[in-house]
């Protein structure tokens, strides 16, 4: 059993589940963004307010430019949010943070560098490449069935291995919340498929939080506890579905079969219908 | 069986490259020959005046004879000219690109200053170098720099503007420095761009420094054809312009091999 854990804040405990405390890792109150651009003012999200949960995957699903990726990017702190507070980890953030990674859609493997070497740059760059951290990478890579490439090039990789490795890339920093925006949406169907499984392993056995975006309703359900429905821009929460399936064990595969995914796709498909 | 099949195949097609390739070389060597030949025939019928086009037999005997006295002097010049200003130009050139990339600020107040230099013919800037920096070696080199930098800063510049947008966001959501986005990506990311305007600028820095030549040496190939030229001493004009048309192959070869130890320290899969 996994042990008690034990908040300094007794405050920011708020679920209790089978002995598992449940901590918010991360808040959103009330969070508003409007782009200043030349010809005019561009109102990308309005009072965003949600949290999620140590261990959680939480999906955000919306029409296109709504302002997903807007809303991830005032999370890293790549962008500056227009007002609302932001709490990571119990604390409010400011600006740039090192809590949280960031996963984009394209994999982005710098192709002059090896696979290892790809895997190794967010420690580079973030200045904690010791051996402790080098050590973890590389038990990532193996884990995960890549470490045989670890020198080839990423043009000798294919697809969902490249997307793969730009996942451990992001996990070697060992961030509290990885952010995942439509990272499998570049990848054809089959790929994707196998892919979303692949990763879904990693997330679940890392015990990574992740909040993620994607375009594809059977993905978020199929993933995650939660689904944070937005409305078309500028985007607020329109409703937000807690993912249950009676399975132990949860395999996005396996759970596309269960009658409840599809009574889930009907509702969620018909709330982002209304928009459209 | 079917793989001898196969390997049969593939020796006729090899075999029917080997022969095209041999066939192109040997026709460009004949033009050659057949040229050099006619231009000979025809001097010596005096069907051509040879004290306008020379001919092969003088060039020769020239070339042989000024092997004996400074022509390799003239070649140290001109080649040190060009390698010092090839160099000043690439080092300076991209400290600059570097510098515009690093400042929006200071690349929009360049931009029109660039542009201007850049449609201006250098030519023209030559009295204002000798002025400045003196009728010599100094300002042939000046030279060579002038004609080749705003080309070397632009297509520098152009290249960093141009790296993937994609890639640049990957590294920031590693919250990297602009440093480090320099040095990791966006450095890495043209080192082609890097041996592009190697390869422009070998070429822009020869004619940089046989104009600068032309308008002030006392040493050199510029200077050795703009001799022969007013002396009326058509084969001295035509060895030079040979030797000239040797040394930008050479260097220009010697690009294409720093292209090779470049790419091979900066290895690409496959
Ligand atoms: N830097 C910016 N300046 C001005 N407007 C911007 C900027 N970035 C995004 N926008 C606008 O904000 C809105 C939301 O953009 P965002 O990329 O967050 O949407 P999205 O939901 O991620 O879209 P998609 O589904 O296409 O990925 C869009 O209308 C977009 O044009
Ligand atoms: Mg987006």
């Amino acid at each position: 059993m996994t042990p008690l854990i034990i908040n300094k804040n007794i405050l920011k405990i708020d679920k209790f589940i089978g002995g598992i405390v449940l901590k918010k890792i991360l808040k959103l109150e009330n969070i508003s963004k409007i782009y200043q651009a030349k010809n005019g003012e561009v109102e990308a999200l309005k009072n965003v307010s949600f949290d999620v949960k140590q261990g959680e995957i939480v999906s955000i699903i919306g029409p296109s430019g709504c302002g997903k990726s807007t809303l991830l990017s005032i999370i890293t702190g790549l962008e500056e949010k227009s007002a609302g507070k932001l709490y990571i980890d119990g604390e409010e953030s400011i600006g740039r943070t090192d809590k949280i990674g960031y996963m984009l859609q394209k994999d982005s493997l710098l192709e002059w560098r090896t696979i290892y070497k790809n895997v190794i740059l967010g420690l580079e760059i973030k200045k904690i490449k010791t051996p402790e951290n080098e050590e973890y990478a590389k038990e990532l890579l193996r884990k995960y069935h890549l470490y045989e490439f670890k020198d080839k090039y990423p043009s000798q990789l294919s697809g969902g291995m490249r997307q793969r490795v730009a996942l451990i890339r992001t996990l070697a920093i060992k961030p509290k919340i990885l952010l995942l925006d439509e990272a499998f949406s570049a990848l054809d169907y089959q790929t994707r498929i196998s892919v979303t499984k692949d990763i879904y392993t990693i997330l679940k056995n890392e015990n990574v939080t992740v909040l993620m975006v994607t375009h594809d309703i059977s993905e978020s359900i199929s993933m995650s506890d939660r689904v944070i429905v937005l409305t078309g821009r500028p985007a607020t929460v329109k409703k937000i579905y807690n993912i249950e399936f009676d399975i132990k064990d949860k395999d996005p595969l396996k759970v596309r079969e269960s009658p409840k995914f599809s009574s889930y796709f009907d509702s969620i498909w018909k709330e982002l219908d209304v928009n459209a | 069986m079917h793989k001898e099949k196969i390997s049969e195949d593939r020796k006729k097609y090899l075999r029917k490259i080997l022969i095209k390739k041999f066939s192109v070389i040997a026709t460009q060597i004949c033009i050659l020959i057949l040229f050099i030949l006619l231009w000979e025939i025809l001097a010596n019928k005096e069907i051509i005046d040879s004290f306008i086009t020379s001919k092969p037999s003088e060039i020769l005997e020239t070339f042989i004879n000024l092997s004996s006295n400074d022509l390799w002097l003239h070649l140290r010049v001109t080649c040190m000219e060009t390698i010092i200003g090839f160099s000043v130009g690439i080092l300076l050139g991209s400290f600059i690109a570097i510098m515009l990339w690093w400042s929006d600020f200071l690349s929009k107040v360049a931009e029109p200053f660039l542009v201007v230099l850049n449609s201006l013919p250098k030519v023209a800037l030559g009295p204002i170098i000798i002025v400045w920096v003196g009728a010599g070696t100094k300002a042939i080199i000046v030279m060579a720099v002038a004609i080749s930098l705003v080309v070397t800063v632009m297509e520098i510049l152009n290249g960093f503007i141009e790296t993937d947008k994609e890639k640049i966001k990957m590294a920031q959501t590693f919250n990297c420095s602009k440093l480090q986005l320099l040095t990791k990506i966006v450095i890495p990311a043209n080192i082609s761009t890097f041996i592009n305007s190697l390869k422009i600028n070998i070429g822009l820095s020869l004619v940089g420094v046989i104009t600068g030549e032309f308008l002030v040496s006392k040493a050199g190939l510029g200077y050795l054809i703009v001799y022969g030229g007013q002396v009326f001493k058509l084969d001295l004009v035509m060895t030079g312009v040979i030797i000239l048309a040797l040394v930008s192959t050479v260097l220009y070869g010697s690009v294409l091999l720093l292209e090779k130890l470049i790419l091979k320290s900066h290895k690409f899969g496959n």
